[in-house]
């Protein structure tokens, strides 16, 4: 061996050596970077839902039978009344307290909180009607558009735009949408403040999220499929409604219903368009007609959160409204993301290849 | 000959002389490509193309990949239709002396006379049975005696009603491979074609699977004019009754596969055949 290889080998070992033990330094350093990120994510939202949970828990259940709040998920907003009767304190609802007075023939001195007192049903009915309307006019849209974007369409200057603006709308902030459909449904279609201003205006919101996820489930088909069914004598639109849709309805309804629950929590565009702050009768009481149904006003829990946490004066009777009001509405928001789940699960099972 | 012929020209709705059909002799090909160029925008795929496909007989396009021999497949049915660049510069395909590029014919009538199955197997995630009569349901027929007999006798025509008719109700996709492409001939004999175009059907398939297929093939061809692609020229040499040999979008050679295995032509063919290219 001459000496010349020894000392080659020498270098190289002492290379390696060194360079191993600051790369495993940097990899640990990095790697415990990428650690404490994710924790942190965690950390925030596990100190918001707890923290949701544990102070709109105190509101919405109770510690008896039936271990549920009846009258906040059941009553409607209301002004709460706090007074002493005969050496006992009392937390009421206006409607309670008028026929508590009732048999009493002494004055009652009470003080009282607005908003603080009864529950939230008619804003727990206000948003399901709106998220089912929203969902309906949006699918409708959003699919037949998908159709023709990934099965019709012809590849060109024209498809570009339309995609770009697809695009370009999803990236619109939510009160610009509450002024287009202020602008739009409420002034210039005169529908007013109305149920149907709002489906119109949440379904344009989610329209761009539901248009790119139906064309995506829709490409996902493989072409083998379609072949097949042109081969044995289909038109094209009997080839999209027997071998395209149905594979991919799993993938649209899912994202759809995520898309929909995603803008039903927004404020922005139902506080110019569909919200009322306060409104004694349910939706579907007092109509004249059926059709008066789409054009009146509901009250919305995300407004209603707006409404009791900035509109009020604060207290700790309205903050027990608030966490009650946010604790709903977040556990109706995970019951539609989960059901789109489970949906998707079922439907899976049922088409796959 | 003669009734398909006539069959074939009712359907796709041309007024050609019934005389025609009489006329012609027993060696009349059923399909008839004449000076026929075709190209996927500006890259042309096929050159120049002439060539008779008799009846009753199998046909196999051989060449190396890229060749045009699919291309000129999917032209017989007009399954290139669906692909937005493609254009028929010159020529015409002949079926039964109908032009089938006529602007009158209905190209979704074509495919039900001229069948394919496909490189792939691609049966619908739908059972058997739904998988068979897909081209019925479609067609709106609803008669479940005429449903059920036609599942059972292109099931036993593509040699699987044995081994499926237990569990008809099951998912296509549960089958082996070599089922499934039986299953798709099954399914492309249920609209009653009179051609079956097959684009290298066997190509994904074990050795037990393809030669069940290219059985089947020699029986089919009592009742089908049958095309078939190929990359394997043991098989081409296996089942047709005459070959074609492709290169670069032109048709080199086409002959009875005895001649062209045994003696060809051209150079190139012998080439091929021998595995010094392609």
């Amino acid at each position: 061996m001459s000496p010349s290889k020894t000392v080659v080998r020498e270098s190289m070992e002492k290379s390696l050596f060194g360079k191993s033990t600051k790369s495993k330094v940097v990899e640990r350093l990095v790697f415990a970077l990428f650690r404490l990120s994710t924790y942190f994510v965690l950390l925030c939202a596990a100190t918001i839902f707890v923290d949701i949970v544990y102070k709109g828990g105190k509101t919405v259940f109770r510690s008896e039978f039936p271990f549920l709040n009846v009258e906040f998920l059941s009553d409607s907003p209301q002004t709460l009344h706090v007074f002493e009767h005969q050496g006992r304190k009392y937390e009421m609802s206006d409607s309670k307290f008028r026929s508590f007075r009732e048999g009493i023939d002494e004055p009652i001195v009470t003080e009282t909180y607005a908003y603080s007192g009864g529950g939230i049903w008619p804003c727990i009915a206000g948003t399901l009607l709106l998220v089912a309307g929203a969902m309906i006019i949006a699918m409708t849209l959003g699919v037949l558009s998908a159709i023709f974007l990934s099965e019709y369409s012809r590849p060109g200057k024209i498809l570009n735009a339309v995609r770009l603006s697809i695009l370009n709308l999803a990236g619109v902030p939510s009160i610009v949408f509450g002024i287009f459909g202020m602008g739009m449904f409420v002034l210039a279609f005169g529908w007013n403040v109305s149920l149907i201003a709002g489906w119109f205006t949440l379904a344009f919101m989610v329209l761009p999220i539901i248009i790119s996820a139906s064309e995506e489930s829709m490409r996902a088909i493989p072409q083998g499929m379609r072949d097949a069914s042109f081969a044995l004598g289909a038109t094209q639109w009997t080839t999209i409604r027997t071998n395209v849709l149905p594979y991919a309805m799993p993938g649209i309804l899912t994202s759809s219903i995520i898309g929909v629950a995603r803008v039903a929590g927004e404020t922005a565009p139902i506080m110019f368009t569909a919200a009322y702050a306060l409104r004694d009768q349910l939706p579907w009481e007092g109509l004249e007609r059926w059709y008066d149904l789409f054009f009146q006003g509901v009250m919305a829990l995300p407004y209603h959160i707006y409404v009791v946490s900035a509109k009020i004066p604060q207290n700790e009777y309205t903050s027990r409204m608030q966490y009650g009001t946010a604790f709903v509405f977040l556990f109706i928001i995970a019951a539609i993301a989960l059901s789109s789940i489970l949906l998707r699960i079922r439907m899976r099972k049922k088409y796959r290849w | 000959m003669s009734l398909v012929s006539l069959r074939l020209q009712k359907e796709i709705k041309m007024d050609t002389p019934a005389v025609d059909s009489q006329r012609v002799d027993r060696n009349r090909p059923l399909i008839r490509i004449s000076d026929f160029d075709f190209s996927y925008g500006d890259k042309q795929a096929l050159f120049d193309i002439n060539m008779d496909i008799a009846e009753h007989k199998v046909t196999a396009f051989i060449g190396p990949s890229g060749c045009g021999k699919s291309t000129l497949l999917r032209c017989l049915n007009r399954m290139n239709d669906l692909i937005e660049s493609a254009r028929i510069n010159r020529g015409k395909v002949e079926v039964n002396g109908v032009d089938i590029y006529d602007e009158r014919v209905d190209a979704t009538e074509l495919r039900k006379r001229i069948g394919m199955v496909f490189q792939k197997s691609n049966p619908f995630p739908k059972s058997i049975y739904e998988n068979v009569i897909y081209g019925l349901r479609i067609q709106g027929i609803k008669k479940k005696s005429q449903l059920d007999e036609t599942v059972e006798r292109c099931l036993k025509g593509a040699a699987l009603w044995e081994e499926v008719k237990d569990r008809l109700d099951t998912s296509g996709l549960s089958l082996s491979g070599g089922q499934q492409q039986r299953l798709c001939i099954a399914r492309a004999m249920a609209v009653g074609p009179e051609v079956l175009l097959m684009d290298e059907p066997c190509s994904a398939l074990d050795p037990v699977a393809t030669a069940k297929i290219e059985e089947l093939i020699h029986e089919l061809k009592n009742d089908y004019t049958i095309v078939i692609v190929t990359h394997n020229m043991q098989q081409a040499a296996r089942v047709s009754d005459q070959t074609a040999f492709f290169y670069m979008g032109n048709l080199i050679e086409m002959n009875a596969t005895d001649q062209i295995f045994m003696s060809p032509d051209k150079e190139q063919t012998e080439a091929y055949i021998s595995g010094r290219f392609g």
